[in-house]
Order: C-alpha cells, then sequence, then structure tokens
C-alpha cells in the first residue's frame, strides 16, 4: 500500500502541476541529502529547500535567499543547498501533496497557527526550541515565535513581521479637504464625501477573501474589543455577542454607503491594488508586506510613492477597542522536516538564515523582520520607520483570523465574509454559521 | 503483416504500454479515490476508516448540491448551445464565402488556454474599466451589473466564456460530420425541389445524428466535471455562488484539507457522470442504421 500511496501521490503532483500550468515537474524525492546527520561536517550535504519568492513576483526577497545561500555555502563548502522555487498558491498545494507522501523538503516554508496545526499533528515538522534556547530566541521581537508554538514546542521560526494599516493617497485626500481620521465618525465622513464626489474611497479585493476578514477583524476589535474577537474564534466566547454583531451590522452599513470599489466582492486583491494605485480610489487597508510598493519600487511612478501615507484604524465611540491595537501577525517562517536525512544540517542552515535575514530583507526587500534589527543606523524610506515605530508601539496584535482558525473554519469565516460583504447573510447568520463551526 | 497480428503476444506486447499507462495514470487512482472516500483524512496523517459516513454527510450538504445544481445548468447551457454550433456549422459548411476564414476564427478560443481565456474576460467584465461595462454606460445604461461580484448573476456570466471556449471545438466537429455527407444526397434534393430549409433539416440533421449525440454525452459530462475558468475567474464565489461540483472538491481538499470527504465528493462526481452518459445514450438511442447510399 505505502507504494501504491506514493505512486498515486506522484501522480496527484503531476496532475496538480499541470491543473496549475506550472512547468516545473521535477520529483526531489529521490536526491535528499546523502550524508547527513551529527558530526558530517566533512561529509557532502545536500539540503533541498522549497520556498515561494520567485524571481518575476518576489524579487527582493529572491535576491536575498540567493544571497545568504551563497554565502553559506562559502562559509560551508561541504553544504549543497537546492531550491525549489513556487508561486504563492502552487506552493501551499504542492507542500500538501510532499507531505501525503513523506517527501516534504530538508527546509520549507510554512504559515502559523491553524496552517500548522495538521502538519504537526502528523507529525512531520521537528521541533526548533533548540535553536531558540541557544541564544537565536533572543533575536526575536517579543511574541513573534508563539504563533508558531503548539504545546509549547516551536515548529518553525518567523521570518517577516507584518500590521496592517491603512494606506491613503494624501493627493486625493488634499484635492477634497479631508483629514485623516481619528474617530470613526470622522472616517465615515470621509467615506461619504469622496463617494458623493464619485471618487471610490476604498479599494477592496473581496474575492480573495482574507482582504474583506481585516476589515471585520478591525470593526470586531475597535468596538468588541480584543478579548471578545479572540475568545469568539477561539469557540468560548460567541460571535452573537452584541458588540460583535454590531461590528457586522457596521460592516453593511459602509457597503451601503458605497466605501468600497464597484464589484469589490468578484474583484482580486491584486486588482483592486490596482484602483489604488492608479489613484482611483483614495484608501487601501493591506498589510505592511506592501510597503516596498509605497516606498522603493521603481516600476510605480515616484510622484504617487511620495502621494502616499498611512492611519491606524480609527477608534470607534463607546467601542472597547485601542488604537494602538492592531491586525496583523508573522507572515511566513522556516520549519525542518521531522523525517529530514540531513536535520542537524538543516537546523544550522535555518539558524544562519534567520539571522541573516534579519537586516537584508529590512534593505533589500523592504518587509518588516521577525527579528530585532537597529534601524536607526539604516538609511530607510519614511513611511517604512513609522510603520517600523507604530509597531513598537502597539499594544497588541491580533493574528489574522484566517490564520488562527484551523483549514475548515477558516475557509467558513472567509466565505462568510464574501456573504457578509455581499450582503446575501445577515449579521445574525454570520454569527450563527461562525459559532457553529469555531464551537464544535 | 497478418501474420505478425495474429499472433498473441505481439498483441500483448503492443497493447501492454498502453495499458499499463491508462491503469497506473486512471484505474489505480480511481480505485483508491474510492477508498480514501471511505475515510476521514485530512490528507496529511494516516487515513482512519469510517465507512460511509462521508456519503452520508454528502447526501446532507447542502453546499454539495448548490454546486450540483450549478453544474447541472452549465450541462443543460452547453447541451443546448450545442443547436447553436450546428447551426453555424452547417453555414459554414455550405460554401459561403469567407467560409473558411470563419472556421478559423471560430476555432480561436480553443487555441488559447483557459489561463488566458480567464484573464482576457476578468478584463471584460471588470466592473469599472472593463469594455462591457464601460459599453453599456455609453449606450446610458446608469449602473451597470459587477458581473463577479453578483450571486445572482455570475454564474451565467461564466457560462459565457465557458461555452465561447469550446464553440470552436464543436463547429469543427459538425463541419467535419457535414463534409461527410455526400453532395450527390443534396444535390438529388434540389433537384427535386428541396429548399435549403428542407435540406437542413431532412437530411443534413439525420445523417450527423451520430456524431451530435456524441456530442451531447462530450458537452454533458464536460459540464458536470467542469473546473478551470471558474477556479481562476472566481474560485467559487462570492460564497459559493458560482460553486461547481469540481471547484468544491477542490476547495474541500486543498483548502479545507478534507481530502476523505473530497475523494467521496469525487467519487460521486465519478459515478454522476456515468449515470448522466448512461441515460443520454439511452436516450438518444435509435435502431435504424442510417445508410448513405
Amino acid at each position: 500500500m505505502p507504494v501504491m500511496k506514493k505512486i498515486s501521490m506522484l501522480l496527484t503532483i503531476s496532475i496538480l502541476l499541470a491543473l496549475t500550468a506550472c512547468g516545473q515537474a521535477k520529483n526531489e524525492g529521490g536526491d535528499k541529502g546523502t550524508g547527513g546527520g551529527e558530526g558530517g561536517d566533512t561529509k557532502k550535504v545536500t539540503i533541498t529547500f522549497m520556498h515561494l519568492w520567485p524571481e518575476g513576483v518576489s524579487a527582493g526577497q529572491n535576491r536575498i535567499v540567493n544571497q545568504i545561500i551563497q554565502e553559506y555555502q562559502n562559509d560551508n563548502p561541504n553544504v549543497t543547498i537546492k531550491q525549489d522555487v513556487l508561486d504563492n498558491e502552487q506552493y501551499k498545494n504542492k507542500l500538501k501533496v510532499l507531505s501525503s507522501s513523506n517527501q516534504l523538503p530538508d527546509v520549507g516554508v510554512t504559515w502559523a497557527a491553524g496552517f500548522l496545526v495538521p502538519y504537526v499533528e502528523g507529525n512531520l515538522f521537528t521541533p526548533l526550541d533548540d535553536l531558540l534556547s541557544e541564544g537565536l530566541g533572543d533575536s526575536f521581537v517579543a511574541g513573534t515565535t508563539d504563533a508558531y508554538a503548539i504545546d509549547g514546542k516551536t515548529y518553525a521560526l518567523p521570518l517577516e513581521f507584518n500590521i496592517a494599516p491603512i494606506y491613503y493617497n494624501r493627493a486625493i485626500f488634499e484635492q477634497y479637504n479631508l483629514d485623516v481620521p481619528e474617530t470613526y465618525e470622522e472616517f465615515k465622513q470621509v467615506v461619504s464625501t469622496l463617494a458623493s464626489n464619485g471618487v471610490a474611497p476604498i479599494a477592496l479585493g473581496n474575492r480573495d477573501r482574507w482582504t474583506g476578514s481585516l476589515w471585520y477583524m478591525y470593526l470586531a476589535d475597535r468596538i468588541a474589543g480584543q478579548e471578545a474577537l479572540a475568545s469568539a474564534i477561539k469557540g468560548e466566547g460567541s460571535f452573537a455577542d452584541e458588540a460583535l454583531l454590531r461590528a457586522a451590522t457596521e460592516v453593511q452599513n459602509l457597503v451601503d454607503m458605497n466605501a468600497f470599489v464597484r464589484g469589490f466582492n468578484g474583484l482580486s486583491n491584486e486588482e483592486a491594488k490596482s484602483e489604488f494605485l492608479n489613484g482611483n480610489a483614495a484608501m487601501y487597508l493591506m498589510g505592511s508586506w506592501d510597503l516596498p510598493n509605497f516606498t522603493t519600487n521603481e516600476d510605480i511612478p515616484q510622484e504617487f510613492r511620495d502621494s502616499v501615507g498611512f492611519f491606524k484604524f480609527p477608534t470607534v465611540e463607546g467601542g472597547r477597542g485601542n488604537i494602538n491595537s492592531w491586525v496583523g501577525g508573522p507572515g511566513v517562517g522556516l520549519f525542518v522536516s521531522e523525517k529530514s536525512p540531513v536535520k542537524e544540517e538543516a537546523k544550522k542552515f535555518v539558524r544562519y538564515f534567520v539571522e541573516r535575514w534579519g537586516e537584508q530583507s529590512v534593505t533589500g526587500a523592504g518587509v518588516i523582520p521577525a527579528t530585532k534589527v537597529d534601524t536607526a543606523s539604516l538609511d530607510l524610506p519614511k513611511l517604512y520607520e513609522d510603520l517600523f515605530n507604530e509597531m513598537n508601539n502597539a499594544t497588541s496584535i491580533t493574528l489574522f483570523a484566517d490564520v488562527q482558525m484551523e483549514a475548515q473554519a477558516a475557509e467558513t469565516h472567509l466565505n462568510q465574509i464574501q456573504a457578509l460583504f455581499g450582503k446575501s447573510v445577515t449579521p445574525q447568520q454570520f454569527a450563527e454559521t461562525h459559532d457553529k463551526v469555531l464551537q464544535r | 503483416m497478418d501474420k505478425v497480428m495474429s499472433n498473441k503476444k505481439v498483441i500483448a506486447l503492443y497493447v501492454l504500454p498502453a495499458l499499463l499507462l491508462i491503469a497506473v495514470i486512471i484505474y489505480v487512482p480511481l480505485v483508491l479515490t474510492a477508498y480514501y472516500g471511505l475515510n476521514a483524512w485530512n490528507g496529511i496523517g494516516s487515513p482512519r476508516f469510517i465507512g460511509l459516513s462521508n456519503y452520508r454527510e454528502l447526501i446532507r450538504d447542502g453546499l454539495f448540491w448548490d454546486s450540483a445544481w450549478h453544474s447541472f445548468l452549465l450541462a443543460i447551457f452547453s447541451t443546448l448551445s450545442l443547436i447553436l454550433y450546428l447551426a453555424v456549422a452547417m453555414v459554414l459548411a455550405s460554401r459561403i464565402k469567407g467560409a473558411n476564414t470563419f472556421r478559423k476564427i471560430y476555432l480561436i478560443p480553443m487555441l488559447l488556454s483557459s489561463v488566458a481565456i480567464a484573464q482576457l474576460w476578468l478584463k471584460v467584465y471588470h466592473p469599472t474599466n472593463g469594455i462591457l461595462n464601460s459599453f453599456l454606460e455609453t449606450l446610458g445604461v446608469k449602473n451597470p451589473p459587477s458581473w463577479l461580484a453578483d450571486s445572482s448573476l455570475v454564474l451565467y456570466a461564466l457560462f459565457v466564456p465557458i461555452l465561447w471556449q469550446y464553440a470552436g471545438f464543436y463547429i469543427l466537429i459538425y463541419y467535419a460530420a457535414l463534409k461527410n455527407i455526400p453532395t450527390t444526397l443534396e444535390e438529388a434534393a434540389k433537384i427535386d425541389g428541396a429548399n435549403a430549409l428542407q435540406i437542413a433539416w431532412r437530411i443534413k440533421l439525420p445523417l450527423t445524428m451520430e456524431v451530435v449525440k456524441v456530442t451531447i454525452v462530450l458537452a454533458a459530462v464536460g459540464s458536470l466535471k467542469y473546473f478551470d475558468l471558474i477556479y481562476i475567474m472566481t474560485g467559487g464565489g462570492p460564497n459559493g455562488a458560482s460553486e461547481v461540483m469540481a471547484s468544491y472538491m477542490y476547495r474541500l481538499a486543498f483548502r479545507s484539507y478534507d481530502f476523505g470527504y473530497a475523494s467521496a465528493v469525487g467519487f460521486f462526481l465519478l459515478i454522476l457522470s456515468l449515470a448522466v452518459t448512461w441515460i443520454i445514450r439511452r436516450l438518444t438511442a435509435s435502431d435504424d442504421k442510417i445508410q448513405y447510399s
């Protein structure tokens, strides 16, 4: 049976790759490291590393990865790092398929919390606590590794950390004499002024669903407070909580005010982003990973980049949320496969990678790393620095809902978000459906 | 040559590679899918046998039946559109001016990859700067719909590119079938005073009927398992409004990590396709063999 399973999985891979129109139907299972184990310093070791920063889509990250690998190989001549690069969605699919046939790469990229659970339960990732206790732990921003911990063991080390501000187009705001809103009432004023002048207030690509989830998360956080939201997501509290219901109602109010670009439920995040980049929409709630587009990305006109600012999600009157509480969380992290024949070498590489990534990623890719970086000595765009400082002032950071929940619940949540924004469910039904999947 | 062909060993030798390939690529995964359908399995750990529970859940799963209804609608529409394709093929086959050029134009969508078609139609349907809504606005329509965001429209908006994608394929098949009809029949009918409509209805249609039957099966079954444009253009959304059985299966397996249940859906889809094929064959079966001469 295991052979059959392997064969069928290989086939699934090939079908999948054909399906996603991807030409990289290599199977790297066969040529995993032959040397290995402890004390294999002089033996030839090959570490396979699967990641999701292709040259085209994430040029900055791709360059850094190659640079770090090059350095590591120079320092450790016996080690060869073999990369397998895929696009985000394809990466997720391939990881899934490889794990069911026990052919995970030695080192790979994973997401936090809910995503991690089945892999940990399947005993596929190895705990990395020894790396943390050997001093690496101190270099992380406090709390960033928590999302990767299950039952007290940390199964991956984060590379990025993200929070989601509302980016806005200063030129449009100036044109209509608008100030940055600090309360939700002011925010609604801004929305209705823009809408009545025929400018789309907010770019939202809700075909991707997690984009709309950000809006709901913030409203829930500001109105009901972080604890209520957190306990509802854990299944201890309820989404039918009065304040959480109000947050869902508020989402639909925004829709009624034409706050979001037309047809947002059918637009992808990329399409929505281009509305913002073209100056058709005035605001855009998105993670800090998009910072390079507003600071250093030469493909986007300087004039536009200069006009982008950000503000914190405004507070709601009578709400329990704090303006310095953010929605965000660690991005991707690195795992080491439990069944890797070169586990120790792989761990060493992960350690090196995480340490080098911090500074490199700030200057080279413009993303916010999960490790502590002294930005004072670096010459960084102002927007980046401001957001970086905001993160240090954060009172709490709520992990993205779809990352917190396990796959099935996340799927329900995301669909319900689309339904809520599309007004095909009432806030009451929205809450009931959530409770049904989360409380079982 | 005849001698070689009557040698059983040689026959086996020739048949074996293809047989092996089909067995490994189609039949083994099929059996495994049926097996996984009886298990609770998240695709990572080891499967746990739960008998028919997945199928019991399937029967009560409203989302599945919604997606099944959408697939069924697509099957109806693509079958009905065959009439149109046949009509077009008849016009093209009747030696009109530029028939050759038209035939090539109709074939172009078939040459494009699904992803390219999806990107093209995403641009067409774009709510603000899409060509369709821009056109409607110049006609004076105040608030043109957001085609892919409106849950009551999205399914039909998706049917258009799907049908468009396959039009050339069916027209080509019909064209070839029509070209196969001996011209003597048509000439004889003309001499007897039949008009173009009568020739189409009484001669061309009956003589292409066998091909039409095959295309009905192709269209219906192809629609039931349809996946690509829907996956790329809407991902089944908003909130499942454009979900079809295959995209629902994909979502269960790769988003909800429910491989066992997804396998059950996949296997059910297979059974359904087989049943539909059988039903269509029964309904269109006829005893009289048509002879050309």
